[in-house]
This record gives C-alpha cells, sequence and structure tokens, in this order.
C-alpha cells in the first residue's frame, strides 16, 4: 500500500537561527550598509541619511564641547539610529542566509566536476565543467558527475540525482526517449552515458537553481512593488509632517516667548518613529524567506512572482491519479453470485490472486484477508498460475483439477460460456451497477460452478483530502479534477472526493480549453503537469509547478518544478503564497499602527517646554505625556530603542510567516486584524514605558 | 448639548439617509442615459445643445482624453472668470459701480491678485474669498463670472467620481465616458431641476432677489446703514447644493439675507449632504452592489457624528474663563444658547451652529453660519480636522465620493493582504498603479497644507513689501500663540481641501497670500483629480475578478471600522503634530486660563 501521507514528511530543516547563517548575517549585515543597497529599500535609506546627519552633528557638536549630559543623550540616538539600519539589514541577511548555505553546497558540486571532451578525431580532452559549450559531446562512465546539461545520444546508465532532488533512489537514464535528459550535477552510478550538451555555460539548470536559491536573480515582484510605493508615499508624507514641525515650533516659540524649537536629533528620532520601519526593514526579508520556505518544500520557484501568484490563485486543476486518488484500484467489495456465499467468493478471488503482484491483485488478497481467510500452504497443491495476458484479458489459478479465473466481465462470461455455464442477468447486474458507480468489475469463475461473483474495484481517495478541499473551499479556491476517466466514473469520485468539479475524458486541448474559461472569467488558475503535452497549459497556467521527472519541455514551461514530483503539493505552495502575502500585510499594519504610541512619547517631549509659564517648568503639552515616561530624553530614546528593537523581535516572524489556517476570509481578517491592528496600536505603550524604566534606571537619560 | 439639539441632528441624519437612494438611483440613471422623469421634457435640450457645439455624446473618452478636457474646460473657464473680474467696471449689471471712478468710498479694489485668487477659487469649487462680495463685485460678477463655476465646478466634481465609479464598474474597458456630455446631463438634469424649486423656495422664505442699487437707510439710532441686494436666491441654492460655499454677501449664511430663518438653515444643510450622500448609493448601483455604497454611507455616518459630537460638546462647554467670572453659561439653564455663544447667531443656536460647522466641513462647503474662528480651541479643531482628512465625510460632490474611495482602495491594500490574496476591491485587483495614484493623492494634500503654513510661518518678508505690506508673512494673523497658527493651518488647509470657509482673523488680501492660497487650491484640486481619473482608468482596464469566500469583504461593519481606521491614521498622523501645536496646545492653555 502506498503512504497515505498528503504531505511528504518535509526535509530535517534548519533552526531558524542556525549559529553559521547568523555569524554570517551580522556580517552582511555591516556590508548592507554600502548605499547602493540602501537605495532599494526608501524607507531605510531615508533611516540611513537621517543616522548619517546626525553622525555629522554628534561630531560637530563633539568638536564645539557641548555639556555632558546632552552628549550622552545625542551619542545614544545617533547609535540605536544606526542600530535600526543594522537590524534592517540583518533581516535581510538572515532570510538570504539558509539559501546561501544550500547554495554553497550546490556550487560545490560544479565546481568539482572535470569533463572528458570528444575532439574532432575521436581524441578526448579533460576540460572544466563550466568550460563546456553547448553541442559539446561529453563522456562520462561510472563514479563521475555528468558536467551539464544535455541529452544521451549513447549508452544506459543509472544515476544518482539527489544532487538536485534530495532523492537518492537512482533513476535509469539512456538514448532516445523521455529518458534521455540528464542534468548537470548528477553522478552516473553504473556503465557509461555519451552525453551531447544542451547549454553554454551559466545557463545550466544547477546554475539556474543557484540563482535562484542565493537570491542573486530576485526581482521585486509586483505586490511588493506596490506595497514599496505605499511605504515610500508614507515616508514622504512622515518627512512633510516632521520637516513643517521646524518652521512651526520657530513660529510657536517666538509667538509664546518661552520653550524651544526642537533639535535635530528629536526632529530626525521622531521621523524614523513615524516612517514604517518595522515593516519597511522586514520587507525583503520576508520575500526572501517566503520563497525560501518553497524551497524547504523542494519545490524550485523560478521568480518570487509566482510563489505571489500562488496566494491569488482561484481555480486548482488537480489531476486525478496520483493527487486525489492513490493512483491504483483496490478491491473494495465482493458480489457474490445466487447461491454463492462471500466467503466462497473471497477464496476464490484470493486463489486466483496470489500471483498476482499488481496492486489491483495484492488489494483483492488483502480483503479477502478482511473476510477471515489466512495465508494459505499452496505448494502442497501444486498450482499452476495462469498469468494475465492481453489476449486472454484475465489470470487465475489452476488448482485441484480446477481453474479459477478472474478478469473484465467480458472475457469472464466468454471463459464461462466456453464451459456451458449460463451468466444470470443478476450478475449483469451486478456488473452495471459497479461501473455506474465509478469502479471496475472484475469478475471471477471457475470452471465447474461458473461466475462465483464480482469484486469491485474502486480508486480510492487518498485520506484527509476531502477534508482538505473542504478547507479550499472555506479559503475561496474552487478544485477541479482532470481524469481521463469517463464522464460517469469521474463524477462518482469527484464527489467521493468533494471537488468542486471535474474535467473527464481531459485531453491537453480541453485542459487548455478550460484553464482560459476559468481566465477569462477572472480566475487564477493553478496546476500541475509532468509531460510534454501538459506544456501549453502550464505555460498558460498562472501556477505552473512541473515535476522533475516530467520531460524538459514541462519543466521549462512551468514557473515551478517540484523536485520531489508530488503533485498534491500544489496545495502547499497555495499556501505559503498565501501566508507571504499575508506577513507583509500584518507587519504593515502592525507598523503603522504603532505610530499612535510614538506620537505620545515624542510630541510632549519635543514640545514639553513650550508655553511653559517660566523657563524649567513643563509646558502645557507635557499633558500628552500619557505614558508618564520619565524625562523629554527618556521618552525620546525610549520611542528609537523600542523601534529599532520592534524589528529584531519580529524577524522570526518576517522568516517563518504568520500562522496560517485556513479559513474564510472574513475570518481570517478578524483574527489578524485583531492581533496585528489592535495588538500594534497597544503593545507599544507599555513596550515604550518599559524601556523608560530601563533606561532611566541604567542612568542613560535623566529622570526628570 | 441638549436634546432638542440632538433631536434636530437626527432629524437631519434620517432625511439624509432617506434620500440617499432615490436621489442616487435618479444619477445613475441620468448618467447612464437611461430613461428618467425628466427625459421627455428635458431631453432635447440636451441633444440640441451637443449639435450646436459639435459634440458627440457617445464618443468613449480614455482616462487622458477625459483629463484634457477637463482641464482645458477649467483653464478657459478661469480664464473667462478673470477676465469679467477685472472688467467688471466696464460691463452692465453693476449698480453700485464696482471698479469704476465712481465706486464708493468703501469698495474694495479688485487687483490682479485679488482676481486671480478669486476666479481660481470658483474654478476649484473652493469659493474661498479675500474678498466681501457686497463691496468688491458687480451682479454680473457674481452671476457670470461666480454662478457659473458654482454650477460647473460642482458638475466637473460629480463627472469625475462617475468616472471614477465607471472605473470600478466597466470590465476590460479603455472608455470612462464622455467629458462633455456628462457635464452636460449633470447640470440639466441632477442641479438645474433642484435648485429651481431650491431658489424659489428660498426666496419665499425671505432671500432678495432683484438686481437693486443697494438701499441706504437710517437707523432708529440715526445713523447711516446700506443694505446690500442682488440676486441672491439663485446664487445661494447653487452655493449649498454644489457644495462651493461663496457667500453672496461677507457674513455668508450667517446673514439674514442669506439664511433668514430656522427653516431655510435646516433646508441648507440638508442641501450641502445631498448629492454627496446619494452619490453613495450611485456607486453601489452602478458596481451591481449596492451594499458596498452603504458601507461607504455608514463610514461616512460615523465619522459624521463622531465630528458633530466632538464640536457640539466643545462648544456647549464654552470657555472656562468666562464661567470664571461668574457669567451663566450652562447650556442647562440657557438651552441651546449657553455655551461659547461668541460669534454664533442667537437664531440659530448652539446645535445648528455646531452642526452647520461640521457639516459644511464635511462636504468642502464652506459655507458657514457662525465663525468659525470664534469656537472653542477643540470645537474649531473639528472643522480643521475634517477639511485635513479630506472631506470625505461625504464630502464634497463628487470629491466627497472619489476621496472616499481613494480612502477604500488605501484600505484594501494595506489591510487586504492580511488575507493572504492580492488586495481586489469591488471585484478589481488593487495593483502598482492604483497604490501610486492614490499615494500621489494623499501627498499632494499634505505638501500642500503642511509646506505653505510652514512657509507662511517663517516667511519674514521686508515691511511693506509688494508681496505682503504687512511684512513678515505672520504679521497677518489677528491672534498670536496657537489661535494665530490655526488660522493660518486653517486657510491652507481650506484652500486645498477646496473648502473656503475662513478661520477669519487672517488678513489674506495680499499678492503673497492670494498667489499661494491660488496655488493651493489649484493643486488641491487638479493634482488630486488627475491621479483619480488615472486610476479609473487603470481600472477600468482591468478583467472583474469575482468574489469568493477567499475576498476580503468590503460591505461588513469590520471594513466600515477599517475604512474610518485608516482614514484617521493615515489622516491624523499626518497632521497631528501641526494640529498640536495649534488647537490641542490652545485648548490645555485656556483651562489654564491663557488665552490669545
Amino acid at each position: 500500500m502506498q503512504d497515505l501521507d498528503i504531505i511528504p514528511p518535509k526535509k530535517k530543516t534548519k533552526p531558524l537561527f542556525d549559529p553559521l547563517i547568523v555569524k554570517r548575517a551580522g556580517t552582511d549585515a555591516f556590508l548592507k550598509l554600502h548605499p547602493r543597497h540602501l537605495a532599494k529599500n526608501p524607507v531605510m535609506f531615508v533611516v540611513a541619511a537621517g543616522s548619517f546627519i546626525t553622525t555629522i552633528m554628534l561630531v560637530r557638536n563633539i568638536c564645539s564641547g557641548i555639556n555632558h549630559s546632552e552628549l550622552i543623550f545625542e551619542i545614544q540616538i545617533t547609535l540605536w539610529l544606526w542600530v535600526t539600519v543594522l537590524f534592517a539589514n540583518f533581516a535581510e541577511a538572515m532570510a538570504e542566509g539558509r539559501g546561501k548555505a544550500q547554495a554553497d553546497t550546490l556550487k560545490r558540486g560544479r565546481k568539482e566536476a572535470i569533463a572528458l571532451r570528444e575532439l574532432a578525431g575521436g581524441k578526448t580532452e579533460s576540460v572544466a565543467a563550466t568550460e563546456l559549450k553547448k553541442n559539446d559531446i561529453v563522456f562520462v562512465k561510472a563514479g563521475e558527475v555528468i558536467p551539464s546539461d544535455g541529452e544521451v545520444i549513447e549508452g544506459v546508465a543509472t544515476v544518482n540525482e539527489s544532487a538536485i532532488t534530495g532523492e537518492s533512489a537512482p533513476v535509469i537514464r539512456e538514448s532516445g526517449g523521455d529518458r534521455s535528459a540528464v542534468t548537470g550535477g548528477t553522478t552516473v552510478l553504473s556503465d557509461w552515458l555519451r552525453i551531447r550538451i544542451t547549454v553554454d555555460p551559466g545557463q545550466t539548470f544547477l546554475d539556474r537553481m543557484i540563482s535562484l536559491v542565493e537570491g542573486a536573480a530576485r526581482q521585486k515582484t509586483p505586490n511588493e512593488i506596490a506595497l514599496d510605493i505605499l511605504l515610500a508615499g508614507l515616508t514622504i508624507v512622515f518627512l512633510l509632517a516632521v520637516s513643517t514641525l521646524l518652521p512651526y515650533s520657530i513660529y510657536s516659540v517666538h509667538s509664546a516667548g518661552t520653550g524651544m524649537a526642537p533639535d535635530v536629533f528629536s526632529l530626525i528620532s521622531l521621523l524614523v518613529c513615524l516612517i514604517p520601519t518595522t515593516i519597511g526593514g522586514l520587507l525583503s526579508a520576508i520575500g526572501i524567506a517566503g520563497m525560501d520556505r518553497v524551497l524547504q518544500h523542494n519545490v524550485l520557484a523560478m521568480s518570487g512572482k509566482a510563489v505571489e501568484a500562488a496566494g491569488d490563485v482561484d481555480t486548482l486543476l488537480l489531476d486525478k491519479t496520483g493527487t486525489i486518488t492513490l493512483g491504483n484500484r483496490q478491491a473494495v467489495e465482493f458480489v457474490p453470485a445466487a447461491g454463492v456465499s462471500i466467503e466462497e467468493l473471497a477464496d476464490a478471488a484470493q486463489l486466483s490472486s496470489l500471483s498476482d503482484e499488481t496492486p489491483e491483485g495484492r488489494s483483492i488478497v488483502v480483503l479477502a484477508k478482511q473476510h477471515g481467510l489466512r495465508e494459505r500452504e499452496l505448494s502442497s497443491k501444486e498450482p499452476e498460475f495462469i498469468p494475465f495476458t492481453a489476449q486472454t484479458r484475465m489470470s487465475g489459478v489452476n488448482i485441484n483439477g480446477n481453474e479459477i479465473r478472474k478478469g473484465a466481465s467480458e472475457a469472464i462470461f466468454k471463459f464461462v460460456k466456453a464451459n456451458n455455464l449460463p451468466v444470470t442477468v443478476e450478475i449483469e447486474r451486478s456488473v452495471t451497477s459497479i461501473a455506474q458507480a465509478g469502479g471496475t468489475p472484475l469478475a471471477v469463475a471457475d470452471r465447474k460452478r461458473g461466475i462465483l461473483g464480482v469484486v469491485h474495484l474502486k480508486d480510492v481517495v487518498k485520506g484527509g483530502m476531502k477534508e482538505r478541499f473542504l478547507q479550499l473551499r472555506a479559503m475561496g479556491i474552487r478544485t477541479i479534477m482532470i481524469t481521463g476517466d469517463n464522464p460517469l466514473t469521474a463524477a462518482a469520485i469527484a464527489s467521493e472526493a468533494g471537488v468542486d468539479d471535474f474535467l473527464a475524458e481531459a485531453t491537453p486541448e480541453a485542459k487548455m480549453q478550460l484553464i482560459q474559461k476559468e481566465q477569462t472569467g477572472g480566475r487564477l488558475v493553478a496546476m500541475t503537469g509532468d509531460g510534454t503535452n501538459d506544456a501549453p497549459a502550464l505555460a498558460a497556467a498562472d501556477v505552473g509547478v512541473a515535476m522533475n521527472t516530467g520531460t524538459q519541455a514541462a519543466k521549462e514551461a512551468g514557473n515551478m518544478i517540484d523536485l520531489d514530483s508530488n503533485p498534491t503539493k500544489l496545495i502547499e505552495v497555495v499556501e505559503i503564497g498565501k501566508q507571504l502575502l499575508m506577513t507583509r500585510g500584518a507587519l504593515t499594519t502592525f507598523s503603522i499602527a504603532n505610530d499612535v504610541a510614538k506620537y505620545f512619547a515624542i510630541l510632549p517631549a519635543m514640545f514639553g517646554t513650550l508655553y511653559a509659564l517660566a523657563p524649567g517648568q513643563h509646558g502645557p503639552l507635557w499633558q500628552l505625556n500619557i505614558m508618564g515616561l520619565h524625562s523629554p530624553e527618556s521618552a525620546i530614546l525610549s520611542a528609537v530603542i523600542f523601534n529599532a528593537l520592534v524589528i529584531v523581535a519580529l524577524i522570526p516572524l518576517a522568516l517563518r510567516g504568520i500562522k496560517y489556517r485556513p479559513m474564510s476570509a472574513e475570518a481570517l481578517l478578524s483574527r489578524n486584524l485583531l492581533i496585528y491592528g489592535l495588538g500594534g496600536l497597544i503593545v507599544p505603550f507599555p513596550g515604550i514605558w518599559l524601556i523608560d524604566q530601563i533606561v532611566v534606571l541604567m542612568r542613560l537619560a535623566p529622570a526628570t | 448639548m441638549t436634546a432638542i439639539g440632538w433631536f434636530q441632528i437626527l432629524l437631519f441624519a434620517v432625511i439624509i439617509a432617506l434620500c440617499a437612494k432615490p436621489l442616487g438611483a435618479y444619477i445613475y440613471a441620468v448618467l447612464e442615459s437611461k430613461n428618467h422623469f425628466l427625459s421627455r421634457l428635458l431631453r432635447p435640450l440636451e441633444t440640441n445643445s451637443y449639435r450646436l457645439v459639435g459634440i458627440d455624446p457617445d464618443h468613449d473618452m480614455t482616462w487622458i482624453e477625459y483629463s484634457q478636457s477637463l482641464l482645458a474646460f477649467s483653464l478657459v473657464s478661469l480664464l473667462f472668470t478673470y477676465a469679467i473680474l477685472r472688467l467688471q467696471g466696464l460691463l452692465p449689471f453693476n449698480p453700485m459701480q464696482f471698479s469704476t471712478a465712481n465706486a464708493p468710498s468703501w469698495a474694495t479694489a479688485l487687483t490682479p491678485d485679488l482676481a486671480f485668487n478669486t476666479a481660481m477659487s470658483f474654478t476649484t469649487n473652493t469659493n474661498w474669498q479675500a474678498y466681501s462680495g457686497e463691496n468688491t463685485l458687480s451682479y454680473l460678477s457674481q452671476m457670470l463670472g461666480l454662478a457659473f463655476h458654482n454650477w460647473v465646478s460642482a458638475a466637473a466634481g460629480i463627472v469625475v467620481a462617475v468616472a471614477l465609479i465607471r472605473g470600478f464598474a466597466r470590465r476590460t474597458a479603455q472608455g470612462l465616458g464622455n467629458f462633455w456630455a456628462d457635464m452636460t446631463r449633470t447640470c440639466l438634469y441632477i442641479l438645474l431641476p433642484i435648485c429651481f424649486v431650491y431658489s424659489l423656495f428660498l426666496v419665499y422664505q425671505g432671500v432678495p432677489q432683484n438686481f437693486n442699487a443697494y438701499t441706504e437707510a437710517t437707523t432708529i439710532e440715526g445713523s447711516k446703514q446700506i443694505i446690500p441686494q442682488g440676486p441672491i436666491a439663485s446664487q445661494e441654492s447653487i452655493k449649498m447644493l454644489g457644495t462651493n460655499g461663496g457667500g453672496f454677501l461677507n457674513a455668508n449664511s450667517s446673514h439674514p439675507f442669506e439664511n433668514p430663518t430656522p427653516l431655510s438653515n435646516f433646508i441648507q444643510l440638508l442641501s450641502i449632504f445631498l448629492i454627496p450622500a446619494a452619490l453613495t448609493y450611485t456607486f453601489g448601483k452602478a458596481i451591481g452592489d449596492t451594499r458596498q455604497g452603504w458601507t461607504l454611507l455608514s463610514a461616512m455616518f460615523l465619522l459624521f457624528f463622531a465630528g458633530v459630537f466632538i464640536c457640539y460638546h466643545f462648544e456647549a462647554q464654552g470657555n472656562p474663563n468666562v464661567a470664571r467670572q461668574n457669567v451663566e453659561i450652562s447650556t442647562k439653564t440657557l438651552g441651546d444658547t449657553g455655551g461659547n455663544m461668541e460669534g454664533k447667531e442667537v437664531r440659530f443656536g448652539l446645535a445648528n451652529s455646531a452642526l452647520f460647522a461640521t457639516v459644511t466641513t464635511d462636504a468642502s462647503c464652506g459655507a458657514v453660519n457662525a465663525m468659525h474662528d470664534s469656537y472653542t480651541p477643540l470645537g474649531g479643531l473639528i472643522p480643521l480636522l475634517n477639511i485635513q482628512l479630506g472631506e470625505i465625510v461625504f464630502g464634497g460632490v463628487g470629491a466627497g465620493l472619489y476621496g472616499m474611495l481613494i480612502y477604500a482602495v488605501l484600505t484594501v491594500f494595506i489591510a487586504g493582504l492580511m488575507v493572504g490574496r492580492t488586495p481586489e476591491y469591488v471585484g478589481k485587483k488593487i495593483e502598482k498603479k492604483e497604490v501610486k495614484m492614490a499615494m500621489l493623492f494623499v501627498l499632494a494634500a499634505a505638501f500642500c497644507i503642511l509646506v505653505f503654513t510652514g512657509l507662511a510661518c517663517i516667511l519674514n518678508l521686508p515691511e511693506k513689501s509688494l508681496l505682503n505690506p504687512q511684512g513678515a508673512t505672520w504679521n497677518n494673523i489677528n491672534n498670536s500663540g496657537p489661535h494665530g497658527l490655526s488660522e493660518i493651518l486653517y486657510a491652507f488647509s481650506s484652500a486645498t481641501g477646496n473648502n473656503g470657509s475662513a478661520f477669519a482673523g487672517l488678513s489674506v488680501n495680499t499678492p503673497f497670500y492670494n498667489t499661494l492660497l491660488a496655488l493651493a487650491m489649484f493643486i488641491g484640486r487638479f493634482l488630486m483629480i488627475v491621479p483619480v481619473l488615472a486610476m479609473a482608468g487603470s481600472l477600468a482596464q482591468k478583467k472583474y475578478v469575482p468574489a469568493t469566500s477567499g475576498t476580503f469583504p468590503t460591505y461588513t461593519w469590520l471594513f466600515t471600522l477599517l475604512l474610518i481606521s485608516i482614514i484617521l491614521i493615515v489622516g491624523a498622523l499626518t497632521f497631528f503634530p501641526a494640529l498640536t501645536l495649534g488647537p490641542i496646545v490652545e485648548h490645555f492653555l485656556m483651562n489654564e486660563h491663557r488665552l490669545f
């Protein structure tokens, strides 16, 4: 029996904070301070520019010698502003870290390969794998690594493809046919191959995989760009709000005759606290981590866009075989003929199937056992097994002078009639009713008694699929089963599996039409495929997952490749896509909601002395200090520290993605809004208050 | 606050809610050129006017053509009004002989910068007035120069909203409709019939409608008084219905000739919200899901109630410094004439003044029946904040709806991601282009209000300079301290928001303020309309995405609350720092017995 698990057990995943990755990310955080890198992220660029300005002001103030306590405040603000930038860089580096580590392993395989290239005149030369060009011919023998992608032109060999797929069971590669394609970086285990290289250096599957894993080819996805625009817009709005505070306060100070206009340090602090640094700092990390999560599921997404599109999918086209059903028919019921007991039928069916190694045959043996028939000793009875042939369309056993046969109903009816025994109407009716229920009837007879009954073979729906489809429906995703079966059978399985719709007697053209019909209706379609005739549909679908075992054409047409070749994984990919978008939305909401508390920390600190009755007293706006923070310095410092720490605190969330449970959009929204919206509004109040307490306790800022 | 006060406020709200559906459905029929009860009567007029000027009403315009038509129309009509104002001395219907050698001694000169400011003000539906109508403008200037704009700028606002509605409603379409046909239909079938009845009603209530010279009267005390006259009723109706707000007379709707009775006051209030509320229904009907329209309307109502509650509350509390002088101001004893009655008409009282101030700034009307400058700090904060939020609470005719839709798009984009899909609003995906246009819309307003106010706070021009005879630009304010800042902030907010009401207390008839405020009005109108039309064009081209249970539902109470939160957070976060230094600190200082 096949594994009933829908999800293949995930490969051992590395912990989120692998010390090696953390160490490398720490270094990268500093390297990413390069202006060219910062310019890609408008929010963090503003923070970095602010830090730069405060640094210059600080140097100037140190040189001109201002008083000690002010200097301590300014040093701390400057440091924390730089730390904010570094934290954001660190988040991105962490997200890239895992991919980079994996890329390193892949690269190692590529570097070491040496190829034996054939020259004109039958000579050969040794060259590095990276020097091979299209149409070069190479010879690879057992134990050697295949140097580049190519097509086998001579030879048959077993190849270990685990370097690419992680699957260690060897596969056969041979010239001609569907199994002629080989991938660079895989190893020949036995025999030899002559291979014509089909790609130029740098274009191999391994190269593409490395650049994808590494994130070098990463481009911002459409939704990420839109969000970037929003964040840049908000940043400009806050830049306006904060910078115009200067003229307003100059006017106010002039008019009040007391207080001081805020200095550059407080203004930049306010700006950095208000602009959406949380999401700005984590945005690219979320995207990279999303791609990485897809990779952890052993799916290679050709672009971030594809992962994002997966979240938007409205319609899933799922192949019946292997995805919805186990792929083999299973015996589920014995229907005995009149006057035959069910045990007799089970006994005959089992006997005839004992040497039948097909899954169907084995399932009959298993079902018979459930009717109380144990394994029996057969050798004493000297049975003669008759194998299935295309001519007879039945198989069976000759035992104790009797001939037991099972097979397609017409074949068995012929066999019975040849023995001058009748086929009753009742049996014919059983056969029809099984066929109508979507099953396959298998008749059983012997030479002496004639027809004993019918075995009901049925496509078995994988465990848990029905619930899975129910969840998908709750998420607003329609599932359509694709099958080559006739409509009757298809309808029966569709209703049992709980899919929303089915396409029976599916041809590549019908599949293509279905995709186009869905897309014209404004729906996004995801599908899996492996054959060359799937290629057009894979290319047309918004998310096309090609099986790694599939043909080259299919792999090139899809925008994702499943290295495990497990079609059920499409559902996981959809969930990862959704999780990616949700994480972005949640952190954006959180980031904006945070601002309210920061106003109540910084504004009273900035304008605490404005309109005061006497110098040194608090002015009326100190009443806005509803958190009861100690002093203007401690308030501003605490807000800036909180702002920086939030980025670090949310790195795990950004990398893992927010928890996702399949439910309706409305339920999801209420839940996330409560956590990230309301939470984002409330959390900073106690957070800033606590930091204020600590800052004052450590004498980093004055207590009054 | 009093029960009778709240009763009037609630009655007002109920009537608005009841009118939304029938009028909204009618507007939909008009703009989709379906048959309605006026089509048989007025259709010949419509078709003949197209024939007269050679317009093909069925020509479907792209967003670029639509914008070009609107901008060209506005530019030509701007110049037209400027010319009329500058030439009014030579033109007829000028009984008081303004802008001539025989102008009365109390007349204000219509300088080029004032004429430019005024022309811009009326072209942009702002109706900011740096002049007093009765001592500056001839009747022709009022009617042809200004009232004309009251009609077409209102219609322009409505057609932009309609274009955006079509952007949402149409599927994979290039066009947004025909600008000229939309303008004609709006004026002819929506504004004209209502104003016709409305003007007659105002005449019946006592509003003058004549071309007489001003009446000179001697008061009982023996002093001389000049009583202005003019075609007031016809201008008053469109002033309110088109959320224009520019008074024929300086005192606007607090003047008995513009707003003579409590009944006329109530009707004027209703006429401000009438069309903006109805347009939400038009939106719902056009996209085939009226729930969406009701949701927007409910968000508007909640924000309206919050505003009127706060404003009424603080006005009813009055100024504690008055009570300290042992003056009875409690509304418990004085009813709706207690509290802060400074700058308010006794015949309207607190509730109707607070309601008027809220309504006129929720919408981009700007008509006033009391002086906003004299409101308590937090009572006056409401009109200011209403304008700064973008006047999306009902809002200007058309402008309110498209502003609210921009916020709906932003809400869906920010929060909608949390359901794990590319955000959609009423079946249209919200992507890069939409977000970009929405942010341009938000940025244009924020830039104008914040930067221009900042400039006016610190621009130290030399004494007697040509730009500003008062010298430093902050010298033009009559009040010091936070109240002075509020006055400048209010002026630029009002101009940018195309509201037109004033906090007063700021002498704005100088080249500096006239020009800068005109610029703010220009940016606040056209730099916001063009992104809206661009968004409409982009939306119209998109496919319709059918809603599933995975779609972010935008017709629920949750969405209403979310929309309000985004409006408040995005809007308030932008202006909160400025407001802190204005009304908020003034409130604290008032409680410390320090007044400005």
